[in-house]
This record gives C-alpha cells, sequence and structure tokens, in this order.
C-alpha cells in the first residue's frame, strides 16, 4: 500500500512564461509534506500541475504515480488514479447541489472505469456516508443542498474543499493555502479536519504561509521554493524556522533562485484563478 | 446585446427517440392545403357549419398574409404538407383498445407506466387524432372538462364556440390563420368556478409519419377561483425531409383563478416549429407558461400573457437549447393592460455546436397601467466558439408610474468550471453536462419530477450525442 508520487525535473510554463524551472519531489503514501516558500515562487504552479491544469504546460520533466507516467494525462484520469487538490480559490458551480456533485465525483474515482451514463452510488447509501462525513466535519446538513461554491464564505469553500477530499479519499492530497482567509477558529477546525481525514492516511503536501496548519499534522519533510525551485528541504524545524524569521536566509542562501523569483514577480503574476 | 460568432459546423446528432412505427393510416388527405382540403377536414370530422366556415375564413386569411420578416429563416413549400391524417377509425377508451403500433410508439416513450405513476389524465396525439384518453372520475364529477379539442367542438359546442379564436383570433399571424384553417385534435380542457386540480393533467404529442404537418389546437377556460396546471411533453421521430408543427394555445384565467402551462419539446431536427400560445389573465389571476424548446430545425415561440384587470400575474419562465442547424427564436410577451399588475420573465438559452439560440421578448405596458411592476432576466450560455446567442428585448412603455427591469447575461463555459469538475474526477462530457443541468436548474426545479427527469436525461443526450 506504498503509494509514490514523484516529480522529477519539473519545468511548467503558462501562457509561455517559465514558472517551474527543474522541480524535484518524491512522496510516499502517508507522509506529510510542507511546501512552504514566498509569494509567485511557484507553490499553487506545482500543485496545478500536478492536477493537470490545462493552462500549465509541461516543457520537460514528468510527473509519475507508482511508476505510471501521468504528465499527459487529463484531469479527470488522474483524480480517478487517487490525485486530489483542494484549491485555494474553487469555482462555483451554479444549480449543481453539493450533493449531488460529490456522487457523480465519489462514483467515478471509486470506479475508475464508469463511462458517463453509468450507475452512481446509490442514493441510500450514498447519502448516509455523506451525512456521517459531514457529522465528522461539523457541518449542517443543509449544505448538502446548497449550489456548488455558489455563494460560499472563504470558510465554507475550505471546508467544502475538506469534505470532497474526505469522500473522494485520495491517495495523494495537495492543499493550497487551505488556511487562507479564515479566522482563527476557523483554521483551527480546517486543521483538525485535514489531521483526522488525511494525516496517515494519504500523502499530502500541504502549501502554507502560516504553521498553523502544520500544528495539527506535523510535516515529515518541509521544502522552501523559490523562483520555481525547491532549493532546501529539511524537517518540521525548517517550517518553524520559516515561520519565525522568514526567507530572508534563503534568500541569501540562493542568489541566483531569488533573482529568478524577483524577475517572476516583476511581471504581472499568471492568472492563477483557481 | 448580442455575441455572433460566425461559422456553422455540421455535426451528427443523436436522437434517442429517433424511431418509427409503422402505423396504418385510417385516412390520410391528400398534399397540399386548399378549399377542398379544408371541406374534406371538417366534413370527415363532422363539424357543425360554423366551424367549418371559421376554417375557410381563416384559409383566406393564411393565404392573404405575409411571412413574418424576422426571427428565423422559414423555407417551407406550403403545397408540399399533408395537412390531415387520422390514424385510427375511433379513440381508444382503455389502452387495451389502443391498436399495437401505435402502442409500441408510446411503450418506447414510456406512457403507460408514467401514467400508472404520475398521469391523471392522458391525452396522447399520435399524428393528428387523440387516441387515447382518461381522466379521473372525480375530475368528470367536478365538472372538469379534459377532452381533446375535436370531441369538445362536438359535446361542449357551446363552451368552446365562446371561447375559440377569442384569444388568438386567425387574422393575428399567418401561423395562426394556418392552424385555425387545419387544426385537428390539441386539448380542451375547462375548470369550473372555484375547483382546483392538484396534480398535473398531461399530454403527448407526436409527429410520426413524413410531410406530416401537425396543428393541433388547445383551448384552456379556467373559470373563477379555479386552478390548473397542464403539462405537454413533445418528441419527435426524425425523418429525412422538412415537416411543420404549428399549434395555437389559448388559455383564459377568469378572476382570481390560476393555471400553469408547462411544455417540454424536443423535436427532430428537421422540424419547424411555429407556434403561437397567449393567455389573458383578469383580475388576481395568474398566469405562468414553463416552456423548455430543444430540437427542431427553427422554432419560434413566444408565449404571452395580457393582464387585463388589477392584481393579474403573468409569469413566463424559457429555456431554450439549440444544437447544431437549429435555431431557437424563443421569448415571451407581457401585456400590462391594467394598473397593478405584475410580470415576471425569465429566459436561458444554450447554444452548442454551431447552434444558434435568441431571446425575443415584448414587455408593453398600457397607458393606464399604473403602479405595474415587470422583471426580465435573460441569460445565455454558449458552449463553444461556433455557437451564437442574440437578445432582442422590446420595452414599450406608455405610463411613467410603473416598473421595469431588465438584466441580462452571456457566459461561456469556462475553462476553469470545467477543470474544477474534471479535477473531481467527472469526464469532461459529464462536466459539461453537469453545468449546463445547473445552469437551467432553475426551470427544472419547477418541473413535475418525471419531467425533470425527462428534461435531465433530454441535457444529457444533447450534450454526449455530438461532437461539438
Amino acid at each position: 500500500m506504498s503509494h509514490i508520487l514523484k516529480i522529477e525535473n519539473l519545468h511548467v510554463a503558462i501562457e509561455g512564461k517559465v514558472i517551474l524551472r527543474g522541480v524535484n519531489l518524491e512522496m510516499h503514501h502517508g507522509q506529510t509534506h510542507a511546501l512552504m516558500g514566498p509569494n509567485g515562487s511557484g507553490k499553487s504552479t506545482l500543485g496545478l500541475a500536478i492536477m493537470g491544469h490545462p493552462s500549465y504546460t509541461v516543457t520537460e520533466g514528468s510527473i509519475t504515480l507508482d511508476g505510471q507516467d501521468i504528465t499527459e494525462m487529463e484531469a479527470d484520469e488522474r483524480s480517478r488514479m487517487g490525485l486530489f487538490m483542494a484549491f485555494q480559490r474553487p469555482v462555483a458551480v451554479p444549480g449543481v447541489k453539493m450533493a449531488d456533485f460529490l456522487r457523480h465525483a465519489a462514483t467515478n474515482v471509486r470506479r475508475p472505469d464508469r463511462k458517463e451514463g453509468e450507475e452512481l452510488i446509490p442514493m441510500r447509501e450514498f447519502r448516509k456516508e455523506l451525512k456521517s462525513k459531514m457529522e465528522q466535519l461539523k457541518m449542517d446538513s443543509e449544505f448538502a443542498r446548497r449550489y456548488v461554491n455558489d455563494g460560499f464564505s472563504g470558510g465554507e469553500m475550505k471546508r467544502a474543499e475538506i469534505l470532497t477530499m474526505a469522500m473522494l479519499s485520495p491517495k495523494f492530497a495537495v492543499l493550497d493555502e487551505t488556511d487562507s482567509g479564515l479566522d482563527a477558529d476557523a483554521v483551527r477546525l480546517a486543521s483538525t479536519s485535514i489531521a483526522e481525514i488525511g494525516r496517515e492516511k494519504m500523502g499530502l503536501l500541504i502549501i502554507t504561509h502560516h504553521d498553523k496548519l502544520l500544528e495539527h499534522n506535523p510535516p515529515d519533510y518541509t521544502h522552501v521554493m523559490l523562483g520555481g525551485r525547491i532549493v532546501e528541504t529539511g524537517g518540521i524545524e525548517l517550517a518553524r524556522e520559516l515561520h519565525d524569521h522568514g526567507y530572508d536566509r534563503i534568500r541569501k542562501a540562493y542568489p541566483e533562485a531569488d533573482a529568478a523569483n524577483q524577475e517572476l514577480n516583476s511581471k504581472e503574476e499568471p492568472a492563477m484563478i483557481v | 446585446m448580442s455575441t455572433d460568432i460566425a461559422g456553422n459546423e455540421a455535426v451528427g446528432e443523436i436522437n434517442k427517440y429517433d424511431f418509427r412505427t409503422e402505423s396504418k393510416a385510417f385516412f390520410k388527405a391528400r398534399k397540399g392545403i386548399d378549399k377542398e382540403i379544408v371541406n374534406q377536414i371538417s366534413e370527415i370530422k363532422n363539424e357543425p357549419t360554423w366551424m367549418r366556415d371559421y376554417r375557410l375564413q381563416a384559409l383566406d386569411i393564411f393565404n392573404s398574409k405575409p411571412m413574418p420578416k424576422w426571427g428565423g429563416a422559414i423555407d417551407l413549400d406550403f403545397q408540399d404538407i399533408f395537412y390531415y391524417l387520422k390514424p385510427t377509425s375511433k379513440q381508444g377508451k382503455t389502452w387495451d383498445e389502443v391498436p399495437q403500433e401505435i402502442k409500441d410508439t408510446f411503450d418506447k416513450l414510456g406512457i403507460p407506466e408514467a401514467e400508472k405513476k404520475f398521469l391523471s389524465g392522458v391525452k396522447a396525439q399520435f399524428e393528428s387524432e387523440v387516441v387515447y384518453g382518461s381522466l379521473k372520475e372525480d375530475l368528470t364529477k367536478q365538472g372538469v372538462v379534459f377532452t381533446d379539442t375535436d370531441t369538445a367542438v362536438r359535446e361542449h359546442s357551446d363552451l368552446l364556440r365562446e371561447y375559440f379564436g377569442k384569444v388568438i383570433p386567425s387574422t393575428d399571424n399567418k401561423f395562426a390563420a394556418l392552424n385555425s384553417a387545419v387544426w385537428s385534435g390539441g386539448s380542451f380542457i375547462y375548470v369550473p368556478k372555484g375547483v382546483k386540480i392538484d396534480f398535473p393533467l398531461q399530454a403527448y404529442f407526436r409527429i410520426n409519419a413524413e410531410n406530416m404537418g401537425q396543428f393541433e389546437r388547445t383551448l384552456i377556460i379556467v373559470d373563477e377561483g379555479a386552478s390548473v396546471h397542464y403539462v405537454e411533453g413533445c418528441t419527435a421521430p426524425m425523418y429525412s425531409s422538412e415537416s411543420l408543427h404549428s399549434a395555437v394555445v389559448e388559455v383564459v384565467c377568469k378572476r382570481g383563478s390560476r393555471c400553469r402551462y408547462t411544455t417540454i419539446q424536443n423535436w427532430a431536427n428537421n422540424i419547424y416549429n411555429l407556434v403561437t400560445k397567449r393567455a389573458v389573465a383578469y383580475g388576481d389571476a395568474t398566469m405562468e407558461w414553463v416552456d423548455g424548446n430543444l430540437g427542431s430545425k427553427l422554432t419560434m415561440k413566444y408565449p404571452a400573457v395580457y393582464m387585463m384587470e388589477p392584481g393579474a400575474r403573468g409569469e413566463i419562465l424559457s429555456i431554450a437549447f439549440a444544437s447544431a442547424g437549429q435555431h431557437q427564436d424563443a421569448g415571451a410577451k407581457l401585456v400590462h393592460a391594467a394598473p397593478h399588475t405584475t410580470g415576471q420573465i425569465i429566459s436561458k438559452s444554450i447554444s452548442k455546436g454551431g447552434g444558434r439560440s435568441s431571446y425575443r421578448g415584448l414587455v408593453r405596458v398600457e397607458k393606464n397601467a399604473a403602479k405595474s411592476k415587470c422583471n426580465v432576466v435573460c441569460d445565455a450560455l454558449i458552449l463553444d466558439p461556433q455557437s451564437r446567442s442574440d437578445t432582442y428585448p422590446y420595452i414599450e412603455i406608455l405610463d411613467q408610474d410603473v416598473s421595469v427591469g431588465h438584466e441580462a447575461s452571456v457566459s461561456r463555459i469556462g475553462e476553469e468550471q470545467l477543470f474544477y469538475l474534471m479535477s473531481r474526477g467527472l469526464s469532461e462530457a459529464e462536466a459539461g453536462t453537469m453545468i449546463v443541468n445547473g445552469f437551467i436548474e432553475p426551470l427544472v426545479k419547477e418541473l413535475p419530477m418525471e419531467y425533470a427527469v425527462e428534461m435531465n436525461r433530454l441535457i444529457q443526450l444533447q450534450m454526449t450525442g455530438s461532437v461539438g
């Protein structure tokens, strides 16, 4: 049951602009990795490239899951293989109820060969499962009847993403700033929820600026990204250092990467709408 | 506001209802339209003189009226169409009496089961005559009339004559005149004072002979304080040559009454669907049109509500889905002819695979209609760059003391929405279907459950049936 997600020499461009310049990362099922780094260093880009966003072009390198090259796969195939990303700003799908959306998603991920129009998870069974997961996450049952991310508050969006993760139970999950825009209580709730659902049950890649999420999810590894590369990898102490002292030491230690980072940020930020 | 993307792409569509049944027509008039044909139709139906005269007069009007100069391109040879075809010699009273090949067609549409579960009264129209009808006994006891219009001419002559052609006169437009000359079948409903029917009355319409025009005529009278919900669903098998469907639907909502008229249609995409639907609503009456248009080559349909007295309400909810080779010119018309009347139009259109959808709507507030309110919302969803959507809102306000709002939006299925759903394991087609179903949810949730399921399935077929 030891799944491996392996990223080798990954170069990614969006609209011709190079953002990732050779990322290497290996994650094992059950591990928790923290991905930190200053703004615009390429953290979200790495997540979106792992998930297969069509605007993010891999120009060099590869992503493999359990030895299978998934670099060219569509997002739905990756999802069915067990990859997941909790987005920073998930998009709204008006008119589609959370429950319907999750029932389709869960069916497809559990039965990767399902063709469109084939049976879904039986309604009764699905409802029961959804209800228990929502209770676990302290979510009101009314939530299942709301339209996907439509008119959700920041906190509701993040909890919906965690609920989705709980229902899909992926092999690997990227959590992109799941703590951003939340107040202290909401961060604590998100943090404990992630720990309960994901910790040691999947491989977690937690992208964060803060250490709150990491309190309940102490990372086995901490990676620092700068200028589109992972420049340093350490343990939990690295996360603590970065939280307490910022990125000055890193910037000085890797001037080339720092220059690349500044160059990336000097132009307009790429549109990372997701 | 309009969006115009040039270029059409011919894309094959799968029509699930593309099956035909061999039917042995009992009587089939020759092709074309003239006095002889109109006389023949009236004679076979054994109609009273007034109806025959009405038909002949309408024929003259039809011949003298020009084709509409707006809407879509109509390429029809009126002399190359069958105007009347009677499939069986008499109407079946029970399912057992209905001929087998006609049953086969209905079986494919799932009518008998549907009836058991949901339908309380069925008027299933096979070509020009109603062949099967039933109505719950208690309705009959309450004085409700639910029959085909041909029968109503014979059995409820005075009642029918009082209202027939009063809401939509033959002179209204060329196709209303055509229908008035050659009409056959359709539903006639009368709900007596104070009677509230709490389940929908339903009818299925179906065209099944090549070059066969279908000209049903529906008249609904909801007497004071009464209420009714009438539902019609239309599916048609695919044929190679042009076919014409031109119905006239008249609704009279008397004081304090309520009527909802729901249509879900999925015509084969060689059919011209040119329908005139109009209701008049008197004091404190509410008329609602719920209109879902899928399929056809060209649909031109603008359900109307004329609010004649204070307190009248008119609501129109319209959805159009235009696929390859299809033009949906659909919309709504609200006329505020009295003070304190309230109107609402919600229009949603979807264009795909080079299809074209247009919203065409008219809101007219007459001079004496102070304190009236009207709100119009049109949303268009365009699924690919080949498709097109236009909006033609006409607003005529002759009284200053009114409130009229209009909002319109045009959106495209975004890459971000697709990616989001695909990142949750949904295929691209499934994600598209889900987005479209979400878009039309405001209409679907107004439908009886059975029709909501049907509507979602039709959308799914539209979404997956083509390469667009």
